[in-house]
């Protein structure tokens, strides 16, 4: 081949032409296509597996039932009598995560105390004892399990021994609850510094006045805050629970929900979202106040 | 032996006498102040956690009772010995496995979807006016107020019962999560190398693709990551609606009272759940190490 036959850009005087000017095509565009297919071809049996099919959703009669109830949305429901029930299933459910809350406090401030490493004596020479060891390890998993057991699982079995109400709902936010507060309260004692704590037990005092006086003075602000947030989340998790029959603001968006009654729908929605929003700036401002 | 004063140790030296000569004498602050927040704050939340347990209306006699106790027994006992032959347990296994699908498939769309919410969401330069910053913002909140069950129950009525109406509730509560936490992650990037192709006269979308995303994009990952580990345990529940997974055979088997099959479904989900807790605790300390 002679030069002359060459393309003007591979000419060696045009080297630095090229090279100034930017590549009108994406240089890595084979490789991304390439990566892209790979990973359509990866996600098939993902949408298998879910019987991924969102051309159900299109189908005329389907689409006929999802455009009616949505049009119901309007007008909200807003008549006296429902905005009384509303004002009280929200009380409810706001009443139902305070008391799920201190209950699982009941439950896991005595859970990790006796977790908590630092507050060992044995361990201040050297190894911790043997039985010491193995309790706390006893009680970290007690409170690995009761956390790892989703809140809407207690509330099902709760539900089948206490019946319908407000009972089940406020025992399962406190096992779920107690599981990871005790948890997490044990981590962030043990997370911190811990002189203070082991000079005055050296020097004879009680592990439990240890804890008052030294651990828990330097952790309060986080303990505290800690709780704060998992008490706004615990709002979020009652709403949820009254779908498995646990009262408050969920049973009766379910209800709502099975009677095809968009109106209500729409008007409970907005209200648990107004509700949440509420306590996520309580909470917000509640930790800011403590840090 | 004295230690010799130099010059500049005086002053000090006299300020610390001066403020150790008269120590002031403080009384303890009373237990009631009228300014004091603390204390009308622990009143407050006295009163909230009294009322809350008084307008319960708790059945304690119903739980605490003997009674409550022996049927407590019984139904646990009803649990053993767990149904595992071999059929149901390919049946808890496939579920197992559409759970983990769902998980995955919503979180992806979620992340594709959080992303697309996400630019409207952030102010990509001082010179952006960001006219849909706040209405996008506020349908990520909305998105992200209502939790996946909810979504899950509302999805029903247009996706019908099974797991395709738990994967959308999925990507549509972690799209209002992923959505706000992308926007942040942008606005907070490094603008230097988008003003640099921007005062080139490079067109918005390609300064996103080439300047914001790579920037951003490991943490992008991580926060999906995260997502992906929440979800999974979200997934095993959302079924109790009618949204697939175990969730589904949980309550199924659980109406029709099969307790030995409810103990092997919910075994499984403590076992997977577990199994994502231990991997994610190891990546997180192998990635952190």
């Amino acid at each position: 081949m002679s030069v002359s036959t060459l393309p003007p850009s591979r000419l060696p005087g045009h080297k630095l032409n090229a090279q100034l000017t930017a590549p009108q095509r994406d240089p890595a565009f084979a490789g991304r296509v390439f990566w892209l297919g790979l990973a359509l071809v990866l996600l098939w049996p993902l949408g298998v597996a879910t019987e991924f099919r969102p051309w159900v959703m299109w189908e005329p009669d389907n689409l006929k039932v999802t455009a009616a109830f949505v049009a119901s949305f309007w007008p909200l429901v807003h008549d006296a009598e429902f905005m009384r029930m509303v004002a009280s299933e929200t009380w409810r459910t706001v009443a139902m995560a305070t008391a799920g809350v201190t209950l699982a406090l009941v439950l896991a401030v005595p859970l990790s105390l006796m977790a908590t490493r630092v507050l060992s004596l044995s361990a201040l020479s050297g190894r911790m004892d043997r039985w010491p060891a193995v309790v706390r390890w006893c009680v970290r998993a007690t409170l690995i399990v009761l956390r790892s057991v989703p809140e809407l699982v207690w509330a099902l079995v709760f539900v089948r021994v206490v019946g319908l109400g407000p009972t089940a709902g406020v025992l399962a936010i406190a096992l779920t609850y107690g599981g990871m507060l005790g948890k997490v309260y044990a981590e962030i004692l043990e997370g911190g510094e811990s002189h203070a704590t082991q000079n005055l037990m050296r020097n004879g005092s009680g592990r439990l006045q240890a804890f008052v006086y030294a651990l828990l003075p330097s952790h309060a602000a986080e303990l505290a805050s800690y709780t704060v947030y998992r008490w706004e989340c615990a709002i979020r998790s009652s709403v949820v629970l009254g779908f498995v029959g646990a009262g408050g603001l969920g049973q009766q968006l379910d209800n709502s929900m099975k009677m095809f009654n968009g109106g209500e729908v729409a008007t409970l929605l907005l209200v648990f979202i107004a509700l949440v929003a509420l306590a996520d700036r309580v909470s917000a401002w509640l930790r800011k106040a403590l840090a | 032996m004295k230690p010799e004063m130099t010059p500049e140790m005086e002053p000090l030296t006299k300020a610390f006498s001066r403020e150790a000569a008269n120590p002031p004498y403080k009384l303890p602050p009373p237990i009631f102040d009228a300014r004091c927040r603390a204390c009308w704050f622990m009143a407050a939340l006295l009163v909230l956690v009294a009322a809350s347990f008084a307008t319960l209306g708790l059945e304690w006699q119903a739980f605490l009772s003997m009674d409550a106790a022996r049927s407590m027994g019984r139904f646990v006992a009803e649990f053993f010995p767990p149904d595992l032959s071999p059929a149901f347990v390919s049946q808890v296994t496939s579920a197992a496995w559409e759970t983990l699908a769902m998980s995955a498939l919503g979180t992806i769309m979620a992340a594709f979807l959080g992303l697309a919410l996400a630019v409207p969401a952030s102010r990509m330069s001082e010179q952006d006016p960001a006219w849909l910053r706040s209405p996008t913002r506020w349908l990520l909140n909305a998105l992200r107020a209502i939790p996946e069950l909810v979504w899950a129950a509302l999805l029903l009525i247009s996706a019908g019962l099974g797991p395709m109406a738990g994967t959308l509730a999925l990507a549509l509560h972690t799209s209002g999560v992923l959505g706000r936490l992308f926007a942040e992650a942008m606005e907070n990037v490094p603008t230097g190398p988008g003003d640099a192709l921007r005062i080139q006269g490079v067109g918005p979308l390609r300064v996103f693709a080439y300047a914001t995303l790579p920037q951003v994009l490991p943490q992008l990952m991580s926060y999906t990551l995260y997502r992906w580990e929440n979800n999974i345990r979200a997934a095993a529940v959302l079924g109790v609606v009618g949204a697939g997974g175990l969730g589904q055979m949980l309550s199924f088997h659980m109406s029709l009272f099969h307790m030995n099959k409810t103990a092997t479904i919910l075994g499984a989900m403590l076992l997977m759940v577990a199994c994502v807790d231990a991997l994610s605790f190891s990546a997180r300390r192998w990635l952190t190490r």
